[in-house]
Order: C-alpha cells, then structure tokens, then sequence
C-alpha cells in the first residue's frame, strides 16, 4: 500500500543548535499515527515540515505521493491542517470559516457551500454555532470549528497540532471519539501532534516518539506496546509519568 | 414512458430519467467535490420538480461528504424522502454520517432595532462618558495617597510619545497650514489692496482657533489611537485583571499618566503649531514683497496675550478630552482579534467629535466673557 506520508532522513536545527536528524517514517492510509515526546523536543516543529511550512535542513518529505516542497505542487490544497488554537479567523462566522476553503478552492455554488459547511459543522457537533464568532465559543469549540475547516475539501489526510492541548479531559475525550469516528466512518488518515498520554493510548495507532536529549526518534510503533514492553528510560518515564533526574540547582549565599 | 437526460464531469456523471411521475437521479463514478459543483444545479433542479424521487446509486464508486450533501440536498428540493438504491455500504455509511449533520438548526429572529433603544443606547455611552470622567476625578483626587502606583516613567513615557515624538509633524502640518491660509487669504485680499491684512487675519486664525484645533486632531489621530489599543491590548491579555489582582488601581496606573502627559504636552505643541503657522504665513507674504518686518509688527498689533492664553487654555481641555475618551475605548474593549481595532477606532472618532463641540462651547463661552 502506497503511504500518505513517506519522510526520510529530516533534519532541522537553528543555527548550530540541532532540534532532530535523521527522522524517517511512513504514514499508511487510514491509521491514526501520533508524533509524541516531551516539550521542545520538535514535535511541532516535524508538523511544519511535513505541511510544507519548514524546509527541512536535509531529508524529503512526499505526501500522498508529492514532494511537500517540489515547485508548483497543489499538494497542500489536498490535505487539512489544525492548529493548535485553532486559528480561526476572527472576523468571520465559524459558518463562514468552514466556508473560506471551499469558496476559494472549488467550484461549488453558493448554496452548495452553505450546506457543506453547515454539515462539516454538524459533524462536529457545531451546528447550532454557526451563526457565532470565533470570539463567542469556548476553546474546545474553536478547535472543533477548526477540525470543520481543515476538513471542509474532504481531504484525505487531517494534521492536527496539539487537539488536546489546554482542554479539559471530558472535552479532550469527546475530541478523541470525534477523530475516530472521522477515521472510521470517512476514511480520513490522521497525523495527530500530542503529548497528552490519555489521548495518545485512546487514538494512536502508532506513533513515533521524538526526543529533545537525543536529537531524534527514540522509539516508534504500537503506544500501548512501547508503554508495556519499552525499556528506554525516556519512553518508560513518558508512558508512565515518572520524573525524570532532577536538575540540580546551586543557591549561593 | 421514460425520457433521459445526461451530464457527466470528470470522474462522475448523471443521468435523469423520468418513469411516469418519478424522477430518477442516476449518479455514477466518484460524487466528491469538484462533481457536486458540476452536477448541483442539474440535480436540484431535477429533483425540485420530481413528483417522486429516486437516487439511483449502483454506478457510484466512492463518495464523501460533499457527495452525501448533493444527494440530500436533491432530497431536501424534492421535499420528502427519496428512495434510495444501490448505495454499496462505504457510500451508505456516509450518507448516515451526514444525514444528522445537514439538519438546519432553526434559527432565533433576530431583534430589530428600534430608534427608542438606539437613542437609549446613545444615552447610555454619554452617561458612560461622565460616569469615566467622575472616575478620573476620583482616581486624580486620591493620587497623593497613591503616588506609587502613579509612576514618573509612565508619565515621561507617555509625555514622550504623545508629545516629543509628535513634534515633527505638528511643525510640518504648521508650516503647511500656515503657507495654505496665507496663499488663499492673500489672492482676493489683494484685489482691495489689503495685502497686508492678511497677516492679521492668519495670526488671529491660527492662534486662537486653528492652532489647537489642529493639534487636537493629531493627538487623537497618534496618541489617542494607541492609548486605546495599549489599554485594549492590555485588556484582552487580562493584564487589567492581573493589576485588579494585585490590588493595583488601573484608573491611576493607566489612565492618570496619560492624561497628564496629553494634558502638558497639548499647550506645548500648540505654541509650536501656531508658530510653525506663522513661519509659513510670514513665507508666502515674502515672497509676495512684504517685508519679514512688516509681517512682524502686523501679528503684533493683531495678537493681544489673551489670544494666546485663551488658545493654549483650549489645547488643556482638548488635550484631557481627547485622552479621556482614549484610555475609555481602551478600558471599554470587547473580546475577540477586532476588539482592540474598534476601540482605536472610536478613540479617534471620538476624540476629533469631543475636540470640535468643546470647540463649539467655548467660542461662545469665550464671546461672553468678551476674549
């Protein structure tokens, strides 16, 4: 089976600092793959990559069959992004948020994007908030409106940068069902950035585990077997919210 | 009797047959986006006149969301229930996916609004208005218990923003005025041989009028602007609720410094705009052959102290005012990205209204003290 997302060799640094190297994975259709680790290891920063914002320093990256960052790609028009605010646009309607992509990227008519954008919103459970402003709904909703957005062209591939991040676990769960649901029912590929351990065991088929320490990946596959079976300290710590060492700290007086 | 009609775009096509009083709506191939935008207005239309519908969905391959929404979309012109068949599972699970989510919430009416609440609404922001001024006279009576709060660098911060670094263009729109009023005053003037009058007509202008009228718009179009977008941004950060927090009063933290900064600054840069104003007054009468000297003596004989004082006194009220209503958009700022715009917004239209009316009360408050 072809993969939606093939990654070989990336690397990243910012100046002589060196975020990862040598990240290599695939993405296969219909699987829920979850980039995980702890804060500034370059989760996010992978994200911008594999979407076409950050040239990687070395390494390709080709989705649905494209290179992300070959000239005159119409790649990123066939895959949805969700930012971790949500990045709504605040002077519209949520009705017309969803509606944006579809009015600038299809030839459907007026009528045709109303219903469309009013059944994304449905099938987030937003449709009696149509008519709201960004600035009128909770941070739960707004990233629910943003799903609605990034999925508005039916794309087959979802990129959602921290879902969970800021909410409240009920929230976060229903979120969680809502990305299962959209896998099981539409087909839709997910490449989820987290590191919410809840979310990570209830969705990830797998996922790749990157490391600040070690400049790369430190583990990837199945989260319940890493959980289970790894025996890197970082991975175990991870899966089982331990502390790692301490840092040490010297008071002068 | 049977008649058919077909379209067909790219991947998908439909054909519309009609078997006595049904419709029927055979789509095939892949119903996505770009085969909803080609085949919506042909089917429903087609189904808006079906006395019976029927979707016919053997030939469909694959189907999305905005497939599912097409074909419930021809449902809902149709204004009953379709039949439906042939939908292979995947494309039937999607149809029960959308079908609760293409549901039309009812919508609330939307209250009219009524010209009684429109004047209650402009009421209530007068009222507002002096209500905030109550307050900065309160805040402004208890600062010398509160000098902490009241900080000199936010004061000499604000002093330098709205005053130093308007200088430039307070001497440039000056000079401008000044060279405009001169030139247009001087063109008909000389038709009565009255050349030299002109020079009494501009200083009188400038200085008791234009001057700190002028210098009014430009604090209200600068300082007035960016007091209410830091106030607002401060707001929407919910620093303003960290300083309640601490105990810190925001009326004189905030608003105190920049009202006495405007209020100091305003006569400053109003003497620096009427001179400017007479510099390029004094330019175009040279360069029509009155002499510098005569111009002089001119805005001497023209200009009593009192228009002098009468107009920085103005520049003081102008100044309070215009930083009054900034700091008030700023506190008053809603929530959302075009919160903080809006209150820079009114700041200015705000400001330039006050300044002008204020304007209109004390020319007659003037003339009936006989300045």
């Amino acid at each position: 089976m072809t993969p939606i997302i093939a990654a070989a060799g990336l690397r990243q640094a910012f100046g002589s600092r060196v975020i990862f190297s040598e990240v290599s994975f695939t993405v296969q259709p219909g699987e829920v793959f979850v980039i995980l680790g702890g804060s500034g290891c370059g989760k996010s920063v992978l994200m911008r990559q594999i979407i076409g914002l950050l040239p990687p320093v070395a390494g390709t990256v080709q989705v649905l069959g494209q290179d992300m960052y070959a000239a005159a790609t119409d790649i990123r028009t066939r895959i949805g992004v969700m930012f971790q605010a949500g990045a709504l646009f605040g002077s519209m309607t949520l009705l017309e948020n969803v509606m944006l992509p579809l009015e600038l990227l299809s030839d459907l008519p007026y009528a045709a994007r109303v219903a469309l954008a009013r059944v994304k919103l449905g099938l987030v459970g937003l449709a009696e908030s149509a008519e709201k402003m960004p600035s009128e709904i909770s941070g739960g909703m707004a990233k629910r409106a943003a799903i609605a957005r990034a999925m508005a062209l039916d794309p087959p591939l979802l990129l959602l940068d921290e879902p969970s991040a800021g909410l409240d676990p009920i929230t976060s769960a229903g979120l969680d069902r809502l990305i299962l649901d959209l896998r099981d029912e539409l087909g839709i590929t997910f490449v989820v950035v987290t590191h919410e351990l809840a979310s990570i065991l209830a969705i990830a088929d797998r996922c790749l585990m990157l490391d600040a320490a070690a400049a790369g990946v430190i583990a990837s596959g199945d989260p319940r077997s890493l959980a289970a079976e790894s025996t890197h300290p970082t991975v175990r710590a991870f899966f089982h919210r331990e502390a790692t060492a301490r840092p040490s700290r010297t008071i002068g007086i | 009797m049977t008649h058919s009609a077909a379209v067909a775009v790219g991947a998908a096509s439909l054909t519309v047959r009609a078997q006595g009083d049904t419709v029927v709506l055979c789509f095939a191939g892949r119903l996505d986006v770009s085969a909803a935008a080609a085949l919506w207005q042909d089917t429903l239309r087609a189904a808006s006149t079906a006395a019976d519908l029927r979707l016919d969905l053997h030939a469909v391959e694959a189907c999305d969301t905005a497939g599912a929404t097409l074909l419930l979309e021809a449902e809902r012109a149709f204004g009953g229930t379709a039949r439906i068949d042939g939908a292979e599972a995947r494309v039937a699970a999607v149809l029960a996916l959308v079908r609760p989510a293409s549901v039309v919430p009812a919508r609330a009416p939307r209250a009219a609004v009524h010209l009684p609440d429109a004047l209650r609404a402009v009421g209530r922001g007068v009222a507002d208005g002096v209500a905030f001024m109550g307050e900065v006279a309160v805040a402004l009576a208890r600062a010398p218990a509160r000098l902490r709060m009241l900080r000199r660098v936010d004061v000499l911060r604000a002093a330098d923003e709205a005053g130093v670094r308007a200088i430039p263009l307070v001497l440039l729109l000056g000079v401008l005025i000044g060279l405009i009023l001169a030139f247009q005053s001087l063109v008909p003037m000389r038709r009565f041989g009255a050349d030299i009058y002109v020079a009494n007509l501009v200083a009188l202008g400038v200085v008791r009028e234009l001057g700190p009228l002028l210098t009014a718009m430009v604090l209200a179009g600068r300082s007035g602007s960016a007091f209410a977008a830091e106030i607002g941004t401060m707001k929407v950060n919910q620093e303003l609720d960290a300083l309640a927090t601490m105990g810190v009063d925001a009326m004189t933290m905030l608003v105190l410094p920049r009202l006495l900064a405007a209020t100091v600054m305003m006569p400053v840069l109003t003497v620096l705009m009427d001179f400017a104003g007479l510099l390029g007054m004094t330019l175009v009468l040279t360069g029509f052959g009155v002499p510098p000297v005569v111009v002089l003596h001119q805005v001497a004989s023209a200009l009593v102290p009192l228009d002098f004082t009468g107009g920085l006194f103005k520049a003081c009220v102008f100044g309070v005012a215009v930083a009054a209503i900034g700091c008030r958009a700023g506190l008053a700022t809603g929530v959302g990205p075009r919160a903080v715009g809006q209150a820079a917004t009114s700041a200015v239209v705000g400001g330039i209204v006050a300044t002008i009316m204020l304007d209109g009360v004390l020319a007659v408050l003037y003339n009936r003290l006989g300045w």
